[in-house]
């Protein structure tokens, strides 16, 4: 669905490269990025979404060259929830925000109102349409630039840290998006340094490093490489970890899976 | 010595219907470290702010009860005396930028320059919490050009700087990455170690178990329970308050085994480890 090629980027022509060569593909499995803080995962789904031009490479979303297309058209085709809400909300009241992707994209108001309602209320916001969202609380408003984005119907959804200041419920809310996603056969990418929801969702696992990939595959196959991940400066989920120290052969990714371990 | 003393507190911000916070007491030593824990909207926050009198100073509303930090009570003190005794970091950093300073330096000097510091303490104050939270690299920088976790660490060097007797944070390593949360765990700790009263509302539930020497469990704005994590994780009805125990407390207790020689669930990675050998193969 996506394929980078050769892709670098630098913020200046002095400064260091924060992605140097990075060839990627993206299927349908739903997918996490991870790393340290400055590694340049946010700058690298940046670059995806069209809001930074690559210094070098070439990315292909589908049958679109993301050079030749402006941001507005490929809003269409991809949609970025960011990390930060205040930096994605600047509308009066919650069903607005929600809605203001959809009128931008010449849908008719009625059927935008009905898709960015419906989005409210998979996240909970609900109840909720017409108050101020920054009278929401943090969690409230990550939850809001993820019905925004979610309403979109856009092949490709990334999050970017979708979990920050979520308790149980809220991720809950979360890993069913996701997995509804997945069953409209949408492409889901995750920014993310919550191993145990990575390890708990997400089918194959990125670890980028210094601007570059430094491991790739399924998720599991990821956090048995212990000693690469250490060279990340990323740990595996606490589970694993336990499981490893225990001695446990197989890599463990879920307490549902160390019981069933333990009980053979 | 009680570092914070809460009898009774009641809350309702303004334009609200229900009490956010509900007849909440209870009392911390100096130098403890203390996480609060609960589901969203269960009061960590408005706890915090009534720590250091935001609540009701700035929010208003209606209140009731007692808090006393280091002997002060927060009610009849201003935000200003308040904050020499009590700092606290927000939950979201971009809340707490001044926005009225355009290096990173200079917005850590903006509560030292309001507590009429003298200009040669400031510089070595700043230098050592640039320092401590390993953000010396972009003193220079606009607050606004920092990343997440950078802005952060930014957020806590400012607090950790008026060295107040009591820290106050609300969920301080939210943007943080897995290994940059574990060192400002580490940083706090080694604050509470010197004397410092910790107090921390956090989602991280693994950090809380591993670093805490009390968790206090919040619902729908009641205290439920104020213990040593052990004791609050290994309770049958967490689940009931929105609240998952860390994976190692899960595990221990579906296999039924104890931490050694006691009556509860091991809490920590390594607690778990000793406790699980040679019972699995």
């Amino acid at each position: 669905m996506i394929k980078v090629s050769n892709l670098s980027f630098s913020y200046s022509e002095k400064a260091q490269s924060v992605l140097a060569d990075i060839n990627l593909e993206f299927d349908h499995r739903t997918t996490a990025i991870i790393g340290q803080n400055g590694a340049g995962k946010t700058t690298f789904v940046k670059l995806l979404k069209g809001l930074l031009r690559a210094s070098q490479g070439e990315i292909l979303i589908g049958d679109y060259d993301v050079k030749m297309k402006t941001a507005a058209e490929l809003a269409r085709k991809i949609g970025l929830v960011f990390q930060n809400p205040n930096d994605q909300i600047f509308k009066r009241t919650v069903l607005d925000e929600a809605m203001f992707g959809l009128l931008n994209i010449k849908m008719g108001k009625y059927t935008a109102e009905k898709l960015a309602v419906s989005a409210l209320e998979t996240v909970g916001l609900g109840d909720k349409l017409e108050m101020n969202p920054h009278d929401l609380s943090l969690s409230e408003k990550k939850l809001l630039c993820i019905a925004s984005v979610v309403a979109m119907e856009t092949d490709v959804v990334i999050f970017d840290e979708p979990t920050i200041a979520q308790d149980d419920a809220g991720k809950e809310i979360i890993r069913k998006i996701i997995q509804e996603l997945k069953k409209k056969n949408k492409l889901v990418m995750t920014i993310i340094h919550d191993m145990d929801f990575v390890a708990e969702n997400f089918e194959r696992t990125i670890v980028i490093n210094k601007g570059k990939v430094l491991l790739d595959g399924s998720t599991r196959e990821v956090f048995s490489q212990k000693e690469v991940l250490n060279e990340a400066n990323v740990e595996p989920p606490g589970i694993t970890q336990l499981a490893e120290k225990l001695g446990l052969k197989k890599t463990i990714l879920t307490v549902e899976e160390f019981l069933q371990e333990c009980a053979k | 010595m009680k570092k914070i003393v809460v009898e009774g507190l009641k809350y309702k911000y303004p334009m609200t219907e229900e009490l956010a916070l509900k007849d909440i007491s209870f009392e911390v030593e100096e130098g403890e470290f203390i996480g609060i824990i609960g589901k969203n909207s269960s009061g960590k926050s408005t706890l915090c702010q009534a720590l250091v009198g935001l609540v009701p100073h700035f929010y208003k509303g209606a209140y009731g009860g007692k808090v006393l930090v280091d002997g002060l009570e927060v009610r009849s003190h201003t935000i200003a005396d308040i904050s020499l005794k009590v700092g606290m970091v927000f939950q979201n950093p971009f809340t707490q930028v001044t926005g009225s300073k355009m290096t990173v330096y200079e917005e850590i000097a903006f509560g030292l320059e309001n507590i009429g510091l003298p200009r040669e303490e400031m510089r070595q104050r700043i230098d050592e919490v640039l320092k401590l939270m390993k953000i010396e690299h972009v003193k220079d920088h606009s607050p606004f050009d920092l990343s997440g976790g950078q802005m952060q660490r930014m957020a806590i060097a400012s607090i950790i700087a008026m060295k107040p007797d009591i820290l106050v944070l609300d969920e301080p390593t939210s943007q943080l990455d897995p290994a940059g949360s574990e060192e400002v765990f580490h940083s706090i700790q080694d604050l509470s170690r010197q004397g410092i009263t910790v107090v921390m509302a956090e989602q991280k539930i693994e950090k809380i178990a591993q670093y805490c020497s009390r968790v206090l469990l919040l619902y729908d704005g009641k205290l439920v329970d104020f213990d040593t994590p052990e004791k609050i994780f290994s309770r049958d009805d967490l689940k009931d308050y929105g609240v998952t125990a860390p994976v190692y407390t899960r595990v221990c207790k579906a296999l039924g085994v104890k931490k050694q020689r006691c009556d509860v669930y091991p809490v920590t990675l390594e607690d778990a480890e000793l406790a699980l050998r040679g019972t699995i193969k």
